[in-house]
């Protein structure tokens, strides 16, 4: 089974090819993008860190930051500076160079101001882009494909409905030889005995069980209630009463293979076939999380309705709230209501799913993408100083 | 998976069925799917997507959905009866009693 990407230097495969502007400090997110307006093909990171972080914290925007750059879905680079910040744009952009893709960097103090640093940008995309025109698809195996799984805004038609589909996917997908991330620790509590199970190794079982307790002691340490945040008002309002419940129907999306690795958010997979990647349940840290980890493509399940999208990917959205997609057309990609209702198996609607990805590698756009959705949001896990 | 039902059963260990459309007090719902048949008069409106009980479900024990346990009850629940937030507990997360 193939689809048809782009091959980059270092072997790995993007399924989109853009130019990206990446502000190093939040100060310099204003010239980012003043560079990519209205430049068609570059995108640029609304981020909104980069400064006053140490330790870990700034490790990992760094490591977040940087897992964007190296993405093979970008062919090029620009990194833009403030000048003073703490995570410089050298350090960035040499954080991104062993990927073999073109990186440069730039500072508004050193240039003299945003208009000089736009103009100088500008000329530095433009070149980045022509190139990048050149680059043609080619058939690549679906082997190359990192799947990000996510699910938000659930109901009760998550786990009867979209989550068992894009399980169906993920197998066919893994058969494939390919790799699915499935994330969002949170809403794995209630189910980890589950996934344990089936991990590969005792070990990996350990690890699974070992960070579910993590972050429940943690909400414990602090003396908040994870139910104040999960299950969100929207999803007890859509049937789901405990987080265990949106559990069990959460972690159907990773399908019934063996679990390869677990990973820490932001890295890179290094086994194919399933693995889980340790994440917040929020969203838009989530998807961040998987694409800084080199994934190329998400699907992405709700019930309520949600309209993410990724600078940089493609995001399928998909639900088997036949209610929903009505009213939210323009957001959402899949209907497999039809599931729900008995009248469309699962494996039926992940085979459409898995049909799609490929589709949707190969050039066609996601609904997310048409719209410009662009989210973008680091896990910090410090405090700025 | 056909069915005609309004209600789902998704596995044969559950104590709740997940309601597919909203369904009204003192309406019999039938069920024929993972082992479960038969009609259950429902004690209470029940919203799209939300749970009614099997059978009763006494005070303090769990309640089975997806063949797992969801959340223990803080009121006895008879059958037909709205199973959520209002009379189950998650145990996950939070101190114990809280």
């Amino acid at each position: 089974m193939e689809f048809m990407g782009y091959r980059r230097t270092n072997g790995k495969v993007g399924v989109r090819n853009h130019v990206l502007v990446i502000p190093s400090v939040v100060c310099s997110q204003g010239a980012a993008e003043a560079i990519t307006r209205n430049v068609k093909g570059t995108i640029y990171l609304p981020n909104v860190f980069g400064c006053a972080q140490v330790g870990a914290d700034r490790e990992q925007t760094k490591r977040a930051l940087a897992g964007f750059g190296t993405n093979p879905n970008i062919f090029a680079v620009l990194v833009v500076g403030n000048g003073c910040e703490n995570l410089s744009a050298k350090e960035l952009a040499e954080a991104i160079q062993p990927s073999g893709k073109r990186v440069e960097y730039i500072e508004i103090q050193e240039v003299g101001g945003t208009k000089k640093t736009t103009s100088k940008g500008r000329k530095i995309i433009k070149e980045m882009l022509a190139d990048a025109a050149k680059l043609q698809r080619e058939p690549i195996p679906v082997s190359e494909l990192i799947l990000g799984t996510e699910c938000g805004g659930s109901d009760y038609t998550s786990g009867l409905g979209s989550n068992p589909s894009v399980g169906a996917a993920s197998d066919l997908l893994v058969e494939g030889g390919g790799t699915v991330i499935l994330s969002e620790t949170t809403e794995l509590i209630g189910a980890e005995h589950l996934l344990a199970k089936r991990a590969r190794t005792p070990e990996i079982g350990k690890q699974v069980l070992d960070l579910i307790a993590w972050w429940e002691t943690e909400a414990i340490r602090t003396g908040q209630d994870i139910r104040g945040a999960n299950p969100a008002p929207g999803n007890i309002a859509g049937g789901i009463t405990t987080l265990e419940e949106k559990s069990l129907g959460c972690i159907y999306k990773g399908g019934t293979k063996a679990l390869e690795e677990v990973i820490q958010y932001a890295f890179p997979p290094t086994k194919k076939g399933l693995v889980l990647m340790d994440t917040p349940g929020h969203d838009i840290d989530q998807l961040t999380g998987m694409m800084a980890g080199g994934s190329q493509i998400a699907v992405f399940t709700t019930g309520r309705g949600t309209p993410t999208g990724s600078p940089i990917a493609p995001v399928i959205k998909i639900t088997a709230n036949a209610g929903t997609y009505k009213k939210m057309k323009d957001n959402i990609d899949i209907n497999v209501s039809q599931v729900v209702q008995g009248k469309e198996t699962v494996k039926e609607a992940g085979k459409r799913i898995f049909d799609e990805i490929i589709a949707v590698a190969s050039g066609k756009l996601s609904k997310a993408e048409k719209l410009g959705q662009r989210d973008f949001c680091i896990f910090k896990i410090g405090l700025n100083f | 998976m056909a069915q005609k039902s309004k209600a789902i059963v998704i596995n044969e260990k559950d104590n709740v069925a997940t309601a597919i459309v909203p369904l009204n007090a003192g309406t019999s719902v039938s069920l024929a799917s993972q082992g479960h048949s038969g009609k259950i008069k429902l004690l209470s409106s029940i919203p799209m997507g939300h749970k009614f009980a099997l059978a009763e479900i006494p005070k303090g024990t769990d309640v089975i959905k997806y063949g797992e346990a969801i959340g223990q009850t803080t009121a006895s629940i008879a059958r037909g009866e709205h199973v959520h937030v209002h009379n189950v507990v998650s145990h996950r997360g939070r101190k114990e009693g809280a």
